[in-house]
């Protein structure tokens, strides 16, 4: 269905050896998903299900027990300027300035590159994240927000095919976060950037992503399914909760969440492939009255109620 | 009133420093003692009432300090040389020996730092070394090497190689994990890593750790020098004290402790140069 896919997972695992008489710990198994150039795939899934963990496959700083990643017809076998990374802690260099940290990226990205068009490219990024007048600053100087947008320009400055992101906004406020956010999805627009980003915030997902995968609970986790969003591409953080859409997705996400990610292991559908999680539309789906019974997608519960 | 609360420090050190300068002078006065139950005559012949006290005030201290410090590069031979050349040849010995050792525990300490196996590997030797008093292998020294001041390098070399190399090895081992993975992905080569964010990330430990070794062989290269003899402070405080002249004693005693304090400025503001706020 999905061969000419840009980024192909398959079979992937991950499973730590026994400690101390123990049973080896298998965090996720047979994971497979795609991904399609310029698409935004978010993942969602309780913390220990191995979200960073796939992250860090996709990037080459891990190593998985099974499976393969393929990117662009090449498999991914070890880190690579192809795959930007922006990193949970922003992980800035503390002893350079915000321009510094960038140039380290881009002097490693074009090594060949004279003075001035690495301090060009390098003021092109600092400028797409608003940070014009703040090249000289250390980062300890800057505030929560301002570092992680320096992250963010640092991983964009290589012009990498895919950027990784690992809850690059969950240590800031709820208003900072906003502000980051329409930047990235203006950035994103602009640039047709393929990214795979982690995230805790079902409101982020929905904003951001164009797909947004659903991870059951460790050990064991695997993709339950893949809610399509159904949103216009235009959508933006003002106008997006007054779609029609919104409300049947966000409940459907925190629906899973809330309940279904913990059932999974023990109720799987008997027509679940992992090797093709069944990709739903709940946005397009009638809202709870008129849900049909046995169907794919699961009548929308109360989830205001199942949440308290 | 004062406000500034440094300032109201120094003010207070100067206070203790001319009570204590005043308690000095008091207790160093010449007493005059009559002789009770002699004669006049018998006095005179037991060296007079009045007697010179051994121990110099500060006056005499003072005086010291100005004769030698206004001429400090003078040498008449072997057992006077101006107060200058002897500091100059301690220092000679303490920077080439610790320049060597810098040179020894930084790389090493950067390979302990990064693998694991080879810190388990070398951690037993180290362990067993590190205790040793300096001066224990002055013997060993002057066997193999047969130079008595070649040896007083030997001994500050060793000295001052295990605070560095047991720092250089902790700041590279606790690089952030963070800032390894970033030169990973951006495929910084090994070379560039360890220049451009291992070396910076763990350089506030590594000074830290020459300023340890540097205090601990300033403190070494005296007794070394009491030791090997022939030139230095060191030499200089031992001669003095076989000449009986207690004024240089102290007199070397405090341009010890001057230097020192200024060469724990400079690492300290080197220090100040690397480090880095997060």
């Amino acid at each position: 269905m999905r061969s000419q896919a840009f980024l192909k997972v398959e079979g992937l695992a991950k499973v730590f050896p026994a400690s101390g008489g123990g049973q080896p710990l298998t965090v996720f198994d047979d994971i497979h998903f795609s991904i399609d150039r310029g698409e935004f795939v978010c993942i969602i899934g309780h913390s220990g299900c191995g979200k960073s963990t796939i992250l860090n496959v996709l990037a080459g700083l891990e190593q998985a027990s099974r499976g393969v990643v393929i990117m662009d017809g090449r498999e991914v076998s070890g880190p690579s300027l192809d795959r930007g990374v922006v990193f949970q802690g922003h992980a800035l260099m503390p002893w350079l300035s915000v321009l510094k940290n960038i140039e380290f990226a881009v002097r490693s990205r074009w090594p060949d590159w004279g003075r001035d068009k690495v301090r060009a490219q390098c003021q092109k990024y600092i400028d797409m994240v608003h940070l014009t007048g703040h090249e000289h600053k250390k980062p300890a100087e800057l505030s929560g927000g301002m570092k992680q947008r320096v992250g963010i320009a640092r991983a964009f400055s290589i012009e990498p095919k895919m950027l990784l992101m690992d809850e690059p906004f969950g240590a800031l406020d709820a208003l900072t976060r906003g502000v980051i956010q329409d930047e990235l999805l203006n950035i994103c627009a602009e640039t047709h950037q393929t990214v795979f980003m982690i995230t805790h915030d079902v409101d982020e997902a929905i904003l951001l992503a164009d797909r947004i995968m659903l991870m059951t609970n460790g050990p064991q986790a695997k993709i339950a399914e893949i809610v399509v969003n159904t949103l216009p591409r235009s959508r933006t953080r003002h106008e997006v909760h007054k779609h029609p859409h919104y409300y049947r997705i966000r409940n459907h996400l925190v629906d899973f969440l809330v309940t279904r990610s913990k059932e999974f292991a023990s109720a799987v559908p008997a027509d679940y492939d992992s090797r093709h999680p069944p990709h739903v539309r709940p946005g397009l789906e009638p809202d709870v009255e008129t849900a049909r019974d046995g169907e794919r997608v699961r009548p929308l519960r109360q989830t205001m109620h199942a949440m308290s | 009133m004062l406000k500034s609360p440094s300032l109201r420090s120094a003010l207070i050190s100067l206070l203790m420093l001319t009570v204590f300068l005043l308690l000095w002078h008091v207790a160093t006065q010449p007493e005059h003692q009559a002789l009770e139950g002699v004669s006049e005559e018998y006095a005179a012949l037991m060296g007079g009432g009045a007697q010179q006290s051994g121990m110099p005030g500060p006056l005499e201290v003072g005086r010291t300090f100005w004769d030698k410090l206004s001429d400090p590069f003078y040498d008449n031979g072997p057992n006077d040389k101006g107060i200058g050349i002897q500091l100059a040849y301690s220092l000679a010995r303490v920077l080439s020996g610790f320049l060597l050792a810098a040179m020894v525990a930084i790389p090493l300490g950067f390979v302990i730092g990064m693998s694991p196996v080879m810190r388990g590997a070398l951690n037993p030797f180290v362990q067993v070394m590190k205790p040793i008093s300096p001066l224990a292998w002055m013997p060993l020294a002057l066997y193999t090497l047969k130079d008595s001041s070649i040896s007083a390098v030997f001994v500050i070399f060793i000295c001052s190689l295990w605070p560095m190399l047991i720092n250089t090895a902790h700041g590279v081992a606790s690089v952030k994990r963070d800032w390894l993975n970033v030169a990973k992905t951006l495929e910084v080569s090994p070379l560039r890593t360890a220049l451009r964010v291992i070396l910076p990330a763990a350089a506030p430990t590594i000074v830290t750790g020459m300023r340890i070794s540097m205090g601990i062989a300033w403190l070494v290269i005296v007794a070394a020098e009491m030791l090997v003899g022939g030139t230095g402070i060191g030499y200089f405080v031992w001669n003095e004290w076989n000449n009986l002249s207690i004024v240089n004693v102290i007199f070397a005693i405090l341009m010890i402790g001057l230097v020192g304090l200024a060469l724990d400025a400079i690492f300290g503001g080197l220090l100040k140069l690397v480090t880095y706020r997060e």
